[in-house]
């Protein structure tokens, strides 16, 4: 919990220090919201057929997925990744502290730190300027609030589990980009989910990558019905469970080579 | 001829200053504060070819701004600032092709390259014959003696062995000037004779111009016929040794082994110190010639030993960075500076 | 000019070295950005799979425009990567060392460093203007592949010359550089979709404010055959150029901004 505490407000204090590139940041989602809208609009315009969703909604998706940008797991935790690649991470151990829940508790107050200044404005003017729709209702809302818990749980169990992988890849962020190529894909961050073929369909429903954008989106437009929606959440918070117990499970193993081998 | 000639130069940097704090943090965000630091105020002196001067004075004095705008990397914010006729951030190009520069803090060298890649690599980039390089490297390396280490690593060479490479990366293109700034900085005995060795000889033999920044005052004395002081930003003294010594005000001294424990305190002489039999006397040589002096102390008490000498620099140098502290210039004055950005 | 090329192959030579000293980082690296880049291209076809057209363009036209982007970007990335790391070499105060060197600054700073590892989107970019050469039949020597080869080169040189502008920004500070991403990230995003589907400031921003219609839109519009001309003929035979002017503005900026370096205090 203090882990929690200091690394939020480090962050917070970052994030308003550099209020130039925060400002920046948000400019960037900005434009990058605005060209995918276009592009999106051009393609519906010049088709007929039944989608899968219309145009409004995609609008609002890609509006979201733009204000939830800086809770997604892009990448490990810098500092974690340098304690490890240094090999310093060997006099953690020393500490009598649970080493894997610290590092989960570092990459919670990393997700949520940036939502005050990130997140809320980009809601905002999106919601205001750009088109966004507001939720289906107070009830939507609610579970949208609720999953949007789980994706934070969710992200940063990934994150957490990212970064004890930099034990096994100390050669380069190679495997890195491969996972973050697969989360941009299967979590919808390039396009919505439903747009994708049929045949990756089944795939893109059992991986835990939805619960990223997905999953908060659907509740968000009040499309599921109450069982449904509850079993959405039930999916991401079984993948934050899976995932928190196999980064445990390689974190003992990594750390085992540590120690036999002498740090 | 003047090499260098440096007229009322200034340069000031705005540092932004953070507050402590989460509200500090909050405040930062609507307001910044600055802070003015008068680096250079009005800095001026010549130095004419061949000349070998040492440019000393206090930390922040400004010494590395000063190298930094003659050596092209800064622009400054006024002045008149010439080196061999050339104003050097107008015409970089050509300016830095003709001098050399070390800096002690950090090397030139790629750090990954084994040493002689880095010099080859700086025969490219400076144009260097390769005759020439070949006839001036050899010469370079015996000089300095680092012909071991050609083939190591920059990042594996200790910290002697480095400097003495950059002084070698420095000079390979021949300037007939060169700024040092802070050459011997951490190293021992040895290297640092040696490289003043080098430099001395670079000086005498090839009638390079050297200007030398340094805080250890046996380079001063070992090679400086002339120094310049500087101090928050201005020039506070600049001439020979015995020049400063005469404005430092300290005088030649006397030290005085008495026989037996009695008071010793001659009218035209001051304590400076007294320890059991042991005294030191402090007087000034063309008001109180050494010889009378001394004939009148042995006359009037039984002396065991005694022996004139000249303070030491490190003394007169305390005493010229004080007198500007004294001056009422302690810190250079932050101007704070609200600005709504 | 010949010299300088074989200075700067003595930097590259140096930079190479460096890297492969780390060769599986640069591999994997090199695995991850074709990885990363591919699952974009993924995207985009099945936005075809599932609408067949946009605004008339089918997949095959457009994959030509995909590919002059990225590969201009791929290449900018690779010569360029100096200016984008830029910032760090202000921060710590080791453009001292390059200030000292009788060489201009900015020919130094892209020598300096050399990424290997952007290969990744040359070799996806190349594949897919392969595969659209192909597709069009323009795959033969002509008129239409010289435009197309030198708007690349044109298009590179815009891309290079926004990293030099990112870099030049570094001087006064370095806070804001994420911005550049827009034009960068955000230029080359644009630049794979026909630029007529786009709304009229953002089109306009990208001809006449930072010129990356000339890099694949312009050219790509004659070669193509399609309607959608912009300005006469010989403009579109002109990209290249316009590619080159734009780069040498950039750098001039570059020599002001440099008189705002302030060095570190130690
Ligand atoms: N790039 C910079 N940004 C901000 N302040 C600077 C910068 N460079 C120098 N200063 C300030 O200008 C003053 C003079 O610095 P300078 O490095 O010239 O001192 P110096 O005489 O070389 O000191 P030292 O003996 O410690 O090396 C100092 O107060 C320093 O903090
Ligand atoms: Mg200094």
């Amino acid at each position: 919990m203090r882990a929690y505490v200091a690394i939020f407000e480090a962050r917070f204090r970052a994030l308003l220090q550099y209020r130039a590139a925060a400002l920046a940041g948000l400019a960037t989602q900005v434009f990058w919201g605005l060209v995918r809208v276009m592009i999106f609009t051009a393609f519906y315009a010049s088709s007929t057929g039944a989608q899968p969703m219309t145009l409004p909604e995609v609008i609002t998706y890609v509006w979201l997925t733009q204000a939830l940008l800086m809770m997604l797991p892009w990448r490990p935790d810098p500092d974690v990744e340098q304690l490890i690649r240094s090999g310093n991470v060997a006099y953690e151990l020393v500490r009598p502290v649970d080493l894997h829940g610290l590092w989960l508790a570092r990459a919670v107050a990393q997700r949520t730190a940036p939502v005050l200044l990130r997140c809320l404005p980009m809601v905002v003017l999106a919601y205001s300027v750009f088109g966004m729709a507001g939720p289906a209702g107070p009830l939507p809302a609610l579970a949208f609030a609720v999953s949007l818990c789980a994706t934070v749980a969710l992200s940063a169990a990934l994150t957490a589990l990212l970064s004890v992988s930099t034990f096994f890849t100390l050669t380069g962020r190679g495997l890195h980009s491969l996972v973050i190529g697969v989360l941009n894909l299967m979590s919808g961050a390039i396009i919505p989910l439903p747009l994708l073929p049929e045949w990756i369909q089944p795939l893109v429903r059992v991986l835990p990558f939805r619960g990223l954008l997905d999953t908060p989106f659907r509740l968000y437009m009040g499309h599921l019905p109450p069982e449904a929606a509850l079993q959405a959440v039930g999916h991401q918070l079984l993948w934050t469970v899976l995932l928190v117990l196999a980064g445990r499970w390689l974190l003992a193993r990594a750390l085992r080579r540590v120690v036999v081998q002498g740090g | 001829m003047a090499q260098i000639v440096v007229e009322d130069l200034r340069k000031r940097f705005v540092v932004a200053e953070r507050r402590a704090g989460m509200l500090g943090a909050l405040a930062g965000v609507v307001r910044r504060r600055h802070r003015v630091v008068e680096a250079l105020a009005g800095v001026g002196f010549r130095v004419d070819e061949g000349e070998l001067v040492g440019y000393i004075g206090p930390n922040g004095a400004g010494k590395s701004t000063t190298v930094k705008v003659l050596a092209g990397i800064l622009v400054p914010d006024g002045g008149r600032c010439e080196v061999q006729g050339r104003v050097p951030w107008l015409e970089r190009v050509e300016h830095v092709a003709r001098i050399g520069v070390v800096f002690g803090q950090r090397t030139q060298l790629w750090w990954d390259l084994p040493v002689v890649e880095s010099f080859e690599l700086l025969r490219e980039i400076y144009r260097v014959d390769r005759q020439q390089y070949r006839v001036r490297l050899d010469a370079l390396v015996n000089a300095l003696d680092v012909g071991a280490v050609l083939d190591v690593p920059v990042r594996q060479l200790s910290l002697g062995q480095r400097m003495r490479c950059d002084v070698v990366a420095a000079l390979l293109h021949a300037p007939q000037l060169l700024f040092l700034d802070e050459p011997t900085i951490g190293l021992d005995a040895p290297a640092k004779l040696a490289v003043r060795e080098f430099v001395r000889r670079l000086n005498r033999e090839r009638g390079t111009t050297v200007i030398l920044t340094t805080h250890d005052m046996d380079d001063i004395e070992a090679l400086c016929s002339r120094v310049v002081v500087i101090d928050h930003g201005r020039i506070s003294c600049d001439g020979s040794l015995d020049h400063l010594r005469e404005r430092a005000g300290v005088g030649r001294r006397i030290i005085v082994d008495l026989e037996r424990d009695e008071p010793l305190a001659p009218t035209d002489a001051r304590v400076v110190s007294r320890e059991g039999t042991r005294v030191v006397l402090a007087f000034d040589p063309v008001r109180t010639p050494a010889a009378a002096l001394v004939a009148r102390i042995t006359r009037e008490h039984a002396v065991r030993d005694l022996f004139v000498e000249n303070p030491p620099i490190e003394e007169i140098v305390a005493r010229l960075y004080g007198e500007a502290d004294a001056r009422g210039e302690a810190e250079p004055r932050p101007e704070p500076r609200e600005d709504p950005s | 000019m010949l010299e300088s090329l074989r200075v700067y192959g003595c930097y590259v030579a140096v930079a190479l070295r460096g890297q492969l000293q780390y060769r599986g980082s640069v591999v994997m690296g090199a695995l991850g950005n074709l990885m990363v880049t591919g699952v974009e291209l993924f995207g985009l076809w099945a936005l075809f799979d599932r609408f067949g057209q946009i605004q008339g363009w089918t997949l095959a036209e457009v994959a030509l425009l995909y590919g002059m982007a990225n590969v201009s970007l791929a290449l900018a990335e690779i010569v360029g990567r100096g200016f984008r790391v830029f910032d760090q070499l202000v921060k710590s105060g080791d453009f001292d060392r390059l200030l000292l060197r009788p060489r201009g600054t900015a020919f130094q700073v892209a020598a300096q460093h050399f990424e290997l590892a952007r290969v990744g989107r040359l070799i996806q970019g190349l594949a897919v203007l392969v595969y659209a050469l192909v597709a069009q039949g323009l795959l033969r020597p002509g008129a239409e592949l010289v435009l197309v080869v030198g708007s690349i080169v044109g298009g590179a040189c815009t891309f290079m010359g926004v990293f030099v502008l990112q870099a030049t920004v570094a001087f006064f500070t370095i806070e804001s550089l994420e911005l550049f991403a827009i034009i960068t990230y955000g230029g080359v995003e644009t630049a794979q979709y026909p630029l007529s589907i786009y709304g009229d400031g953002l089109r306009r921003f990208f001809t006449w404010v930072v010129p990356l219609a000339f890099a694949n839109f312009v050219p790509g519009v004659v070669v193509l055959g399609r309607p959608e001309r912009f300005g006469p003929e010989w403009l579109a035979w002109a990209s290249p150029l316009v590619g080159v002017g734009f780069f040498w503005v950039c750098l001039r900026v570059w020599r002001v901004g440099e008189r705002y370096y302030r060095s570190t205090g130690s």
